[in-house]
């Protein structure tokens, strides 16, 4: 399948070298693929966002963006994309539909030519199209900033978090609307929050500037390779630290109302870990779960600690 | 346990208005001696401006509240002495050294200089951090400065610590790590007011209120809400009551 986006060895550093922000990165982005950078701050997201869209050069190894290279091309890669950074960067004291206006014009196009694109998110705005886009809520920045990122119709778009700091709500909101354009352009969205991981057709892993792992999500759960199981006692915050005493455990932490426990398979059952537990804690429950992505990322952090 | 029914959070009716907006619209709540409170809602929900209030440097518009025993109209000093306060977005300088940050946090929080000594080489040296304490912020790995940023907001040993979304953008380990140690500081007695996007979060918390449209839609321990709710997750509870909200503005 045709590559939008082809990553070959990128390499970059700051602090002469002393900070490694991106450490041989390689992999290529599918035509029409929703594509997730999953990680946390300082994972090497935005460096890679940067140089991709033209605004960095990386120290070594080469990319290209819809089969143009980042160097040579980069004119007519910032024709071709559409980039929403992590900050806010639309004109505050512009109205909601004078900053599309004016990403249309700089782009040579108008929000006619390209509204039918637009339209979706376009119509949640419109009530609010003379408020100047600082006095938007947060939700609503995020929209118009999508428009803004889409109104010259790019073939691929850049998404560096545009989901931090906004509620579940408007962050399922927000996805819905990434499904809706899939079909139509490539896009390659980060974020920190695991749980959007699963509605990306692929995703990598990224921590500390290196891909932990690339895959669809559910390779990546399949992939797995301990056994996990959660446990919840009426002491929560002595269970962690009483299980993480046990031998041969890999990982103990909470998630939501139980600690999901982390062994080689076969290295403990319930059983057993009723018998070492149940003298000191209460209402010890537990339950048979399968992984979910940030399991996997956990697991994957502490291996390559 | 420290969880002798001491209330050091107490609103009553408490409201806010901005001209003919209500940001914050009669909520009350008491939070006791040691408890985890989780304060959730969507942006523009009013958690914020509900926050300043009872942190002492907005005025009501109505209601009433004290925290650690203060009166927040008239004690606002008392107030800022007696509590801590973290952010995710501002929590530390990052270009001055790790000790230059307690020392100044410290003496900002009103610690003595004898006493901030000790305590600042106590702190360096739970942390682990003596080796490092000359040590830039901005050089040190995110989740110490995690650490040392909470570590250093209750420094002043107050009855009460807010936290505003402090796990924004953090590792999943970091994350979790940072939870151990709010639940010891609560272990020990220290009341913690905890804002987050994270709803797994809100499960760690001994009592969680969600605010929608200025008002306290539900509040109770997470357990009894999901059971209230006839949902397996607070996430579901969240989005059934935030989909609710008539307003979206910030």
């Amino acid at each position: 399948m045709e590559s939008a986006i082809h990553i070959h060895n990128l390499h970059k550093t700051f602090n002469k070298g002393k900070l490694v922000a991106l450490d041989n990165i390689n992999f290529d982005v599918r035509k029409g693929e929703l594509f997730g950078l999953i990680g946390p701050d300082g994972a090497g997201k935005t460096s890679l966002f940067r140089i991709l869209t033209t605004l960095w050069l990386a120290d070594s190894g080469n990319a290209t963006v819809a089969g143009l290279d980042v160097v040579k091309d980069f004119k007519e890669i910032r024709r071709r994309i559409g980039y929403m950074p992590g900050k806010f960067s639309l004109y505050q004291d512009l109205s909601v539909e004078e900053n599309l206006n004016f990403f249309a014009t700089l782009f040579n196009t108008s929000i006619e030519e390209n509204y039918d694109l637009v339209k979706d998110i376009y119509v949640q705005l419109e009530p609010f199209k003379s408020r100047k886009a600082g006095k938007l809520s947060g939700g609503m920045k995020q929209k118009l900033a999508l428009c803004c990122a889409l109104i010259h119709k790019p073939e691929v778009l850049f998404l560096d978090e545009p989901t931090t700091g906004v509620d579940p709500v408007s962050r399922k909101e927000f996805w819905e609307m990434l499904k809706r354009l899939q079909s139509r352009i490539t896009i390659i969205v980060s974020t920190p929050y695991m749980d959007e991981a699963t509605l990306c057709d692929r995703i990598a892993l990224m921590q500390g500037g290196k891909i932990m792992q690339l895959d669809t999500p559910q390779q990546i759960v399949d992939r797995f390779a301990d056994e996990l199981i959660a446990v919840r006692s009426e002491q929560m915050y002595h269970l962690i630290r009483d299980i993480r005493e046990l031998p041969d455990i890999k990982g103990c932490y909470g998630f939501g109302d139980y600690l999901h426990v982390r062994f080689a398979h076969g290295a403990w059952t319930q059983e057993r870990l009723t018998v070492a537990l149940k003298d000191r804690h209460t209402l010890l429950e537990f339950c048979p779960i399968t992984p979910g992505i940030e399991d996997c990322f956990m697991a994957l952090m502490e291996s390559h600690a | 346990m420290h969880k002798e029914g001491q209330i050091v959070i107490s609103a009553s009716e408490l409201t806010k208005t901005f001209g003919d907006f209500t940001a914050v619209d009669h909520i009350s709540f008491e939070v006791k001696k040691g408890e985890i409170f989780g304060f959730l809602g969507a942006n523009g929900a009013g958690k914020t401006t509900a926050m300043k209030m009872l942190i002492g440097i907005l005025s009501p518009t109505s209601g009433n509240a004290s925290v650690a025993g203060y009166d927040i109209y008239t004690q606002t000093e008392h107030v800022k002495q007696n509590i801590g306060y973290m952010s995710q977005r501002f929590s530390l300088y990052e270009d001055i050294p790790v000790i230059e940050n307690i020392r100044f946090f410290g003496g900002i929080y009103g610690v003595g200089a004898k006493e901030l000594k000790a305590k600042s080489a106590a702190l360096l040296d739970k942390l682990e951090l003596t080796s490092s304490a000359k040590t830039l912020v901005r050089d040190l790995p995110l989740g110490w400065k995690q650490k040392l940023a909470f570590s250093i907001s209750i420094l002043h040993d107050p009855q009460v610590v807010f936290l505003d979304e402090p796990t924004g953008g953090v590792d999943p380990i970091t994350r979790r790590k940072f939870w151990e140690l709010i639940y010891e500081a609560a272990d020990r007695g220290v009341t913690v007011f905890v804002t987050t996007h994270y709803m797994d979060e809100a499960e760690y918390c001994d009592r969680i209120s969600i605010m929608v449209d200025g008002r306290i839609a539900a509040m109770d321990k997470p357990a009894i809400l999901k059971e209230q709710f006839q949902s397996p997750t607070i996430d579901a509870i969240f989005t059934q009551l935030a989909r609710g909200a008539k307003r979206t503005a910030d």
